[in-house]
């Protein structure tokens, strides 16, 4: 692994991707019924559209963007909406979501529209098809795609980065996405160029999916600026800023966005997606999503409609085994550990991971000796050994203002590399939820 | 310097010592400056425990503010109506009237009465859990029961009962609100003890999705607005309010019909009568 590109610092966790690399994407049948919460993305919750007892066909806006950073909700199957109600949100909240009985039997079928041809979209008219179709960041983060297309004037692209490092361990939809639909990629970045000006791609993909490597070289058009960039495997490669450094070189800026050096970064199932709303028209309503861990009976690759619910994912997949222990959206590095079987699935979900107790033994939290492990595994250079301490001690302004909290992304390598199991980045993560508080009046 | 060294050193260091206490001295002197005599007898008389309920720095503040009028001795809520009283007569003013505030739970589902869809381990604080998928309670409104409120407390006015529920002590407590701030579910809230009716719920949800979570929550019934006068409770998103301003209007009978217990009337501390049963349940 020597020689290839990559950031300071970081960790490399046991991948734990060959559990489920081999199986190819399938289509996951239509549960009875779908949640699909208001507030599936970064930004103001979206406005319903519609009321109980509407009859909604696959694909039809349900819900519209409310403000400019928002995003738009789009019935994920057939059916009547049931209610519109406070239901459990895989971030702990109860928030507003539409509740729709599928109909059963119910089909792939979607209302019949008029797709608009890329090529004879203004440039700047490209973002907002795709903030209608209501396409979010599918990294993790559910930033409005739309936002992101239109950079600040003052702030010119010049290259367009597309992420397909997948450097969470034990998830593997980006790499199925990369193998199946490496065409579809290719378009969302030829329209991702288009709505930036800009001609210059790379595709970053960590060098345990070499086979990606290959179908995304081989597929690539002549026609197209295009490089495919084998990047040293470590964790958080991933990572906006870090896949940027690896790539480019540069920094992004402390409290700046990757615009600020000209950079912009695309998830590989963004651009996908991208690229079906001009292909087909169907709007974001679905995605690869990876069920794993040695907690699942049956794990795999699956193409599963937004807001089905957790418990008939688990079904679906053979059940729970007996040992399993803990259920996370997303990896286990950045996951979200789920207390509730009847969470939805969101458009930011990548995989749900159900761990078994031997992967996730616990172990108890014991004093910091202050090693020092942490300030070498962080990838921002911050101090994780200050920032917890601070933490501890309830110093929340401190930690923002002196030991620069707001730059830490959670990647939860300090936590990783603790040799006294201090849980650091959960730690962070709630001083932030309280200086939210103090915020707030 | 021969043989001597003993007595040279004693004598340098002893000139040093008595040169510059003669300096402090000569400073103390110069730079001395008069100050109220009574602010060193009020801060003598107030308890201490530098608690801020009274909106001061501490005690020396309150009691410079005290002595120089700004504010009333019934200010600190510390204190009781005797020790105000001292205050007052010492310095021949009036002591003020101010009402005593206590903090109240707005939650009564502890162990035995919220449901728990899933077991946390790990970092045993409130805000640590609630950063983990909201903690693991069914009820997301719901106390978690890992004592951020107790620990914060400085004059072990909150105790955890055994059925993890916070309970505030009103004879100890004096509505500093450390307690609102460390509540990652914002649960407390800091009443005047004459507001005796209380909703202890935050649950939004109504019927039985509301008590599919928690025995005790508040379903939204309206039984409690039709036995109280009009206009003392409303029902506000699936949750009974009850409107202080018409504190004098409230009574006993509103919480009567209640099918949950949510809506409680409070004479002294909260949970007493829970912790009651539990103990008999015990027996």
């Amino acid at each position: 692994m020597k020689g290839l590109l990559s950031f300071k610092h970081g960790v490399h966790p046991p991948e734990n991707k060959d559990i489920t690399a081999g199986i190819a994407s399938r289509r996951f049948p239509f549960p009875d019924e779908i949640i699909l919460p208001l507030s599936q993305h970064i930004g103001t919750p979206a406005k319903a559209l519609v009321q109980p007892g509407d009859r909604v066909e696959r694909g039809d806006a349900i819900a519209e963007a409310a403000g400019y950073i928002s995003s738009a909700v789009h019935a994920t199957a057939s059916g009547t909406v049931k209610s519109i109600e406070l239901w459990p949100h895989p971030n702990g909240d109860m928030v507003p979501s539409i509740r729709i009985d599928v109909d059963p039997n119910s089909t792939q079928m979607q209302r019949p529209r008029i797709i608009p041809r890329w090529q004879d979209v203004k440039d700047e008219d490209l973002s907002k098809e795709i903030a209608k179709a209501g396409i979010v960041g599918l990294g993790g983060a559910a930033f409005p795609s739309h936002v992101k297309l239109t950079p600040p004037k003052d702030q010119p692209i010049e290259l367009l980065l597309i992420n397909g490092c997948e450097c969470e361990p034990y998830l593997t939809s980006d790499h199925r996405t990369m193998l199946e639909y490496p065409e579809r990629v290719y378009l969302g970045i030829r329209i991702a160029l288009k709505a930036l000006g800009i001609s210059r791609a790379v595709i970053g993909i960590e060098a345990n999916k070499m086979d990606a490597v290959e179908v995304m070289r081989k597929a690539a058009p002549d026609d197209l600026d295009v490089t495919v960039l084998p990047l040293q495997v470590k964790y958080p490669q991933g990572a906006e800023k870090m896949l940027i450094k690896a790539v480019m070189g540069r920094e992004v800026p402390s409290g700046a966005l990757p615009s600020a050096i000209g950079a912009m970064v695309q998830n590989v199932a963004t651009a996908a997606n991208v690229a079906t709303v001009f292909e087909t028209g169907q709007p974001l309503i679905e995605r690869i999503i990876t069920v794993t861990g040695r907690g699942i009976r049956k794990p795999g690759n699956w193409l599963i409609p937004f807001g089905t619910k957790l418990r008939d994912v688990v079904k679906h997949c053979g059940g729970l085994t007996e040992d399993a222990a803990e259920i996370i959206f997303g990896g286990p590095m950045m996951g979200l550990g789920q207390a509730n079987l009847d969470v939805p699935i969101l458009k930011a979900t990548g995989g749900i991971l159900i761990l078994s107790r031997d992967e996730c033994k616990r172990q108890d939290i014991l004093p910091c000796i202050r090693c020092g492990k942490c300030l070498d595994a962080c990838p921002v250079f911050l101090n994780p050994q200050l920032l917890g301490i601070l933490a501890k001690a309830e110093r929340y302004e401190e930690m923002a203002s002196e030991a620069h909290l707001s730059d830490c992304m959670l990647c939860g390598c300090c936590s990783y590399v603790c040799p006294s199991n201090i849980p650091l980045s959960q730690l962070f993560a709630a001083s932030r939820a309280q200086l939210r508080k103090l915020a707030t009046p | 310097m021969t043989g001597n060294s003993i007595l040279d050193s004693a004598l340098i260091l002893g000139g040093v010592g008595l040169f510059f206490g003669f300096l402090i001295a000569m400073a103390n002197k110069k730079f001395w400056v008069w100050e109220d005599p009574r602010i060193d007898e009020v801060e003598e008389l107030l308890p201490s425990t530098n608690c801020g309920a009274c909106g001061m720095p501490g005690c020396r503040a309150f009691a410079e503010a005290v002595v120089s009028g700004e504010q009333a001795p019934s200010g600190c809520t510390v204190m009781g109506s005797d020790d105000i009283d001292n205050v007052a007569a010492y310095l021949g003013v009036d002591a003020g009237e101010a009402t005593k505030r206590v903090a109240r739970l707005l939650c009564a589902g502890g162990k035995n009465e919220a449901v728990r869809h899933s077991d946390y381990s790990g970092f045993e604080t409130c805000k640590a859990a609630a950063a983990v998928a909201g903690g693991g309670k069914a009820c997301t409104w719901g106390c978690l029961g890992l004592a951020d409120c107790e620990v914060v407390c400085l004059l072990d006015a909150i105790y955890m009962n055994e059925d993890d529920l916070p309970v505030v002590i009103p004879e100890l407590c004096t509505a500093c609100n450390d307690c609102v701030v460390a509540c990652p579910k914002d649960l407390f809230v800091l009443m005047p003890v004459e507001q005796k009716l209380i909703v202890q719920c935050k649950n939004l949800l109504n019927g039985d999705a509301a008590e599919d979570l928690c025995s005790v929550a508040c379903n939204a019934c309206n039984k409690c607005v039709a036995d109280s006068e009009p206009g003392v409770i409303e029902i506000i998103d699936n949750l009974a309010v009850i409107n202080y301003e018409k504190n004098a209007l409230t009574d006993p009978k509103a919480i009567s019909r209640c099918p949950t217990h949510a809506i409680v009337w409070i004479e002294g501390q909260q949970f007493e009568e829970s912790s009651q049963e539990l103990e008999k349940k015990a027996v």
